[in-house]
């Protein structure tokens, strides 16, 4: 009886600490919310309110029209959808090769992909910049500026392939043998065989593409020089600059920038944090 | 045959990845302006690099970075991790909860951190001030938190001794923040699987729970506290997002005391009168910085990892 209590007030202890934790976590979510609601009386006042006084709901359609948020997202949208499908496809395929085939250079290859991930995006952003700028087609500044040097550099990822490679590795040889006795070509084995038993690892490469993307932030900032083609995160980076004292609106733009996203993490928080934990994050 | 399916991968990765890799060292050498390719140089960049203050302001600003994020960071997660690992009752909610800054964007976090710190009209003064202390300048203090601590006590330290500024403090409080929930996540993967029959051999033996903790839970984790370890400081060198946005006017400030490595790459490529070969330069003196301290966990830190 008596360990039974301790075990409670054990129990209790632990959740006091753990519920202020949780709530340090959401306090600026909350303040992020509080202040996209107020207007120029609630924001000026030192101390500043948990609530605002009067709700000022006009921050968000403000906010929204005074730069061209709209655009902002249908890049974002745009660049994420293009290179989620592009990764699935190259990794996809490449993963296949490393699997199921057998060619000279196989570990080779596949060591040297493998080695690119220890270099770190900003140490080969420069050079990257000075490729893209050199590379004909484009705009003016070849690559720089225009979609292609957002989306192409990104359509394949290593730690996809390698992430897929484990997973074909991990079906039974017996089935892959008895496709192989049975006469299915390399393509009918992806579609019939592969693609149905993989639906859990491409979810994977899926989310994690895409949320990454979406909040990827340095390589846009340096690649995009105009409204027209600036991704969500650079839009409001630049929105916060010039906005800087318009705390109201700021917020506002924050709030429905990272909407989305916390939106899907709600319906799919563990798939998510499955995705992102398996495999990677960037700054 | 097989080089059909591997060939839309390698030719990205090789354009992409390794070209870029491999030039980054090639450009180093010459000068560079937007995206052009100039005179050769030589080492210059390099020479003209290690004599520059600000170069070496921002890496002692960066070690302090990482220097105060990675064990915040691992030592906070393992702390939450380990209260949560006993199946607590909702973990899943907490669970849920601390991960939340991990799918929100950077930029968007940094905006409202800058907000809370904001010295007139920031929750962070106002709670201070509620508790009866004095508000402080937060993200505008260049003063080192070790002589501002001194301060306080009616001392003063000589320069060197200064440490970080508060204004950096405030983005690693920021980063650390950030990060605890998706550390937390790998923590608790690594506590369940350590096999119960070990605890219940020490509990049989009579071990303490700190004798646990010492003598199970910490050597059958270490595999994932070195990956972390690893992993977050490797992120953490190249922090930008969180600088870029909470410091400044100018980026970097006050005083250049949060002008982090890859801010001054940024500043020096792609800021007025930039160079690129310049800033190649930076990158590769940050690449060899990441690769030695990855290379000392390796040899020095891995020795103490038990692998199961």
């Amino acid at each position: 009886m008596r360990e039974a209590l301790a075990g409670v007030r054990r129990n209790w202890a632990v959740h006091v600490v753990l519920i202020a934790g949780a709530v340090g976590f959401i306090v600026p979510f909350y303040w992020m919310i509080a202040t996209s609601l107020k207007g120029p009386g609630d924001l000026f006042q030192a101390p500043p309110t948990w609530f605002p006084q009067d709700v000022m709901w006009s921050n968000y359609p403000e906010a929204w029209g005074t730069v061209p948020f709209p655009r902002y997202f249908l890049n974002t949208m745009f660049v994420a959808g293009c290179i989620v499908a592009g990764v699935v496809v190259t990794s996809g395929l490449s993963a296949f090769a490393f699997a199921f085939l057998k060619f000279r250079g196989r570990e080779g290859t596949f060591n040297g992909f493998l080695s690119t991930m220890m270099v770190p995006e900003p140490v080969y952003i420069i050079s990257s910049y000075i490729l893209l700028y050199n590379l004909p087609g484009g705009g003016a500044d070849g690559w720089i500026n225009d979609y292609s040097a957002m989306i192409v550099p990104w359509l394949a990822h290593v730690f996809s392939i390698f992430l897929l490679r484990q997973h074909f590795l991990s079906f039974p040889r017996d089935l892959v043998d008895a496709a192989v006795i049975d006469g299915c070509g390399p393509l009918r084995f992806i579609f019939t065989m592969i693609l149905p038993l993989s639906k859990a690892a491409l979810t994977t490469v899926c989310l994690f593409t895409f949320i990454n993307t979406w909040n990827s932030f340095l390589w846009p900032l340096v690649m995009t020089n105009s409204d027209s083609i600036r991704p969500i995160q650079v839009g409001l980076a630049y929105f916060a600059q010039e906005q800087g004292t318009e705390h109201g609106l700021m917020m506002a733009a924050a709030v429905f920038s990272i909407a989305p996203l916390l939106v899907a993490y709600f319906f799919a928080q563990k798939q998510i944090i499955e995705s992102l934990t398996h495999t990677g994050l960037k700054g | 045959m097989p080089f059909l399916f591997l060939l839309p991968a390698a030719i990205i990765i090789f354009t992409f990845r390794i070209l870029p890799i491999v030039s980054a060292l090639a450009v180093s050498f010459f000068d560079a302006g937007f995206g052009r390719i100039e005179g050769f140089v030589g080492l210059e960049q390099y020479g003209k690099l290690f004599s520059d203050p600000a170069f070496w302001q921002s890496v002692e600003n960066t070690f302090w970075f990482v220097a105060g994020v990675v064990p915040l960071s691992v030592g906070i997660s393992l702390f939450f991790a380990l209260l949560l690992r006993k199946g607590v009752k909702a973990l899943g909610l907490y669970r849920t909860i601390y991960f939340l800054p991990v799918v929100t964007s950077f930029v968007a976090v940094s905006m409202v951190w800058k907000l809370i710190f904001h010295t007139r009209f920031g929750l962070a003064n106002a709670l201070l001030e509620k508790a009866g202390f004095d508000g402080l300048q937060w993200l505008e203090e260049p003063t080192g938190v070790f002589q501002l601590a001194a301060q306080a006590l009616g001392l003063s330290l000589p320069d060197p001794l200064h440490g970080p500024s508060l204004a950096l403090i405030c983005v690693i409080v920021v980063s650390v923040w950030r990060g605890i929930g998706y550390n937390v996540v790998l923590f608790v993967a690594g506590l369940q699987n350590i096999p119960e029959h070990y605890y219940e051999a020490a509990r049989i033996d009579g071990a303490g729970r700190l004798g646990i903790f010492r003598n199970v839970t910490w050597p059958l984790l270490t595999p994932t506290t070195f990956y972390v370890l690893v992993m977050t400081s490797i992120l953490s060198f190249q922090v930008f997002a969180p600088i870029y946005l909470m410091t400044g006017p100018p980026v970097g400030g006050p005083l250049g005391t949060t002008n982090v490595i890859v801010n001054y790459l940024f500043e020096t490529g792609f800021g007025p009168g930039g160079n690129m070969g310049y800033a190649s330069a930076v990158a590769l003196v940050l690449f060899a910085l990441i690769l030695a301290l990855t290379l000392f966990q390796r040899k020095v830190v891995e020795k103490r990892v038990h692998y199961a």
